[in-house]
């Protein structure tokens, strides 16, 4: 099998035997990510810079000094700041834009040997569930059942894609709403979500601060323990990074989860779900059941409310960050008229900049911020917002260890399906995830198996804060119950 | 709350885009329709709710007031779409 194919973890394995070099397993990626153009999933290639990384964790390896990323050639999602590389967030408002600086991810990425193969297409500031709202035309899911190109997902559809195809052995991703989750779901990969502030987010282009969170994007769930090794940790340049230790994930991989408990919670068998995912999480259920888990049915009964609260303090939150956005430090500025003032170039740039799906949020969010609406959308959203999070810690304080809970309504859906409907629609897609955004918990999606179509499905496991080490157990034991083992065919 | 062309004409204006007033009334509909989806909130109790300030209840961490950096003027300015004589230009804002 072409190197590109293998997991970090195999790939750290043979590096350090020295059965290939980094240089060659870099460019196997490379060749893999030119004749995977179809997919749109890298949107800015950096074969330069890989080859120079590769042959730096090359040096490293020979040394012995070799972390467990060293070497391994990684995808970054467009939303992270990387010194010198085009970072626009998929959006045209910031076309052109080359940061001075490297984000805190990608510097302890590289710190560790990582190589960046290109930035991965997604959703226009992180605000889709599709990848369709993108500067850069939408990314396209390698899985494939008929004539129509599906969608990866959203926002981190690039990632996915990458991931999925095997482009590159793993990808950075952010989850706002569900952006890592939904995404890693539709393609078959594995994704994890940490508690907020396990990572931080000093040099991502920020939507929904107290909502962002940057996590791995990987083919298992072993690759995800060694890849968010490398992502966490406190960071005293994001005052809400979290100085707690980061245990060491990979160890935490026992697979003995006897005795744990596992809350299904009934709120999430929502009216008109399909059987096919009802059986999908009996299944799972099973599978964690026959593994030793305790099955303890819980209620989470704000569950309803967390779509329209994340859909008032998203927003909200995002009309306050893409302010800075005004065409006078970085990004595009617009052409300006004669007599034009500033006013005039705010709105124009604005208005030329930023797409459809983010003006709509930056006016929402202006409206619901505004005078004499304040309290009655956005403080009471964060009133609805402490009851969601209070839901969960009366499950956890039950004595639950984590819970198990469907990701997506449906599996990946055409690209173009959902584009004429109306926004609340698509909207609908982040019915399962932005719970645990709301109340910052960690969440990590596995796949389990395909539908009657043929398409990818996956269950996500909710832990409790700061317990990744733990919920990546449960992960770990789902994926090898489930040992869902099937790729796309080919056609890109 | 159903949201008219007025309204949407004035949060386009307070969001500082411009919307073709041809568009107002298409952006007040989906507006009105996100506005509608969020009615539901009004259902829930939130007396004596605390509204929701931070994930984890932490203290925000202070640093000590010094310089880190500076000195990095160039840097600063790379990026800007207008910038002129170590400054940052823009259309003339004084009458």
């Amino acid at each position: 099998m072409s190197a590109n194919t293998w997991t970090i973890a195999a790939a750290r394995d043979a590096l350090r035997k020295r059965e290939i070099s980094a240089v060659d397993l870099t460019m196997s990626c490379l060749t893999a990510i030119d004749a995977g153009d179809a997919l749109n999933a890298f949107v800015h290639k950096t074969p330069e810079i890989a080859l120079e990384q590769a042959r730096a964790a090359d040096a490293r390896l020979a040394a012995g000094d070799a972390p467990g990323l060293c070497g391994i050639p990684l995808g970054i999602k467009d939303v992270f700041c990387t010194k010198g590389v085009p970072s626009q967030a998929a959006s045209n408002v910031l076309k052109g834009f080359k940061p001075e600086y490297e984000s805190t991810v990608t510097s302890k990425l590289f710190g560790d040997g990582a190589v960046m193969l290109g930035k991965l297409n997604m959703d226009e500031f992180a605000m889709g569930s599709s990848n369709e709202a993108s500067c850069y035309g939408p990314a396209v899911n390698p899985w494939k059942i008929d004539d129509r190109k599906l969608t990866p997902g959203g926002s981190s559809g690039g990632s996915a894609a990458a991931v999925a195809a095997d482009l590159c052995l793993g990808a950075t991703g952010t989850d706002t709403g569900g952006s890592i989750r939904q995404p890693a779901a539709f393609t078959g990969i594995t994704g994890i979500k940490p508690t907020y502030g396990r990572v931080s987010r000093w040099g991502v282009v920020a939507y929904a601060s107290s909502l962002d969170q940057a996590g791995p994007m990987t083919k298992t769930v072993r690759d995800a323990a060694i890849f968010l090794q490398s992502m966490a940790g406190h960071d005293p340049k994001d005052s809400t990074s979290a100085d707690i230790a980061v245990p060491d994930f990979e160890a935490a991989l026992t697979g003995d989860i006897r005795g744990k408990k596992i809350g299904i919670p009934r709120e999430y068998r929502v009216d008109g779900m399909s059987s096919e995912l009802i059986a999908l999480w009996d299944n799972g259920v099973a599978m964690l059941k026959d593994a030793g888990a305790e099955i303890v049915d819980i209620s989470l009964p704000h569950t309803k409310y967390a779509l329209p609260t994340y859909y008032v303090i998203a927003p909200a939150e995002a009309s306050s960050n893409l302010a800075r956005y005004d065409g006078v430090r970085y990004g595009h500025r617009a052409q300006l008229a004669a007599g034009d003032g500033i006013t005039e170039m705010y709105e124009k740039t604005r208005a030329e900049g930023f797409g459809p799906e983010v003006q709509r949020r930056i006016m929402v969010g202006t409206y619901v911020l505004s005078a004499g609406f304040y309290d009655a959308y956005y403080n009471r959203a964060r009133k609805v917002r402490a009851l969601i999070k209070r839901d969960f810690e009366q499950a956890f304080a039950a004595g639950i260890d984590s819970i198990l809970a469907p990701i997506t309504p449906s599996s990946a859906f055409g690209l173009g399906e959902k584009s004429n409907a109306d926004p609340v629609e698509m909207y609908l897609e982040d019915i399962f995830t932005v719970t645990l955004n709301l109340a910052g918990l960690p969440g990590v999606a596995v796949p389990v198996g395909l539908d009657a179509k043929g398409l990818p499905m996956g269950l996500q496991l909710i832990g409790r804060p700061w317990d990744e080490a733990g919920l990546l157990n449960h992960a770990y034991v789902l994926e090898q119950a489930a040992g869902f083992v099937a790729k796309p065919n080919k056609w890109w | 709350m159903s949201i008219d062309i007025d309204t949407a004409r004035k949060v386009a204006k307070l969001a500082r885009i411009r919307v073709e007033e041809a568009n107002l009334p298409a952006l007040a509909t989906q507006l009105s329709g996100i506005l509608g989806f969020m009615e539901q909130l009004n259902e829930v109790n939130v007396d004596g709710i605390e509204p929701m300030t931070s994930v984890t209840p932490m203290r925000l961490k202070r640093r000590v007031d010094v310089v880190t950096d500076g000195n990095i003027q160039e840097q600063i300015l790379k990026n800007a779409p207008d910038a002129r004589e170590g400054f940052f230009a823009v259309p003339k804002v004084v009458e």
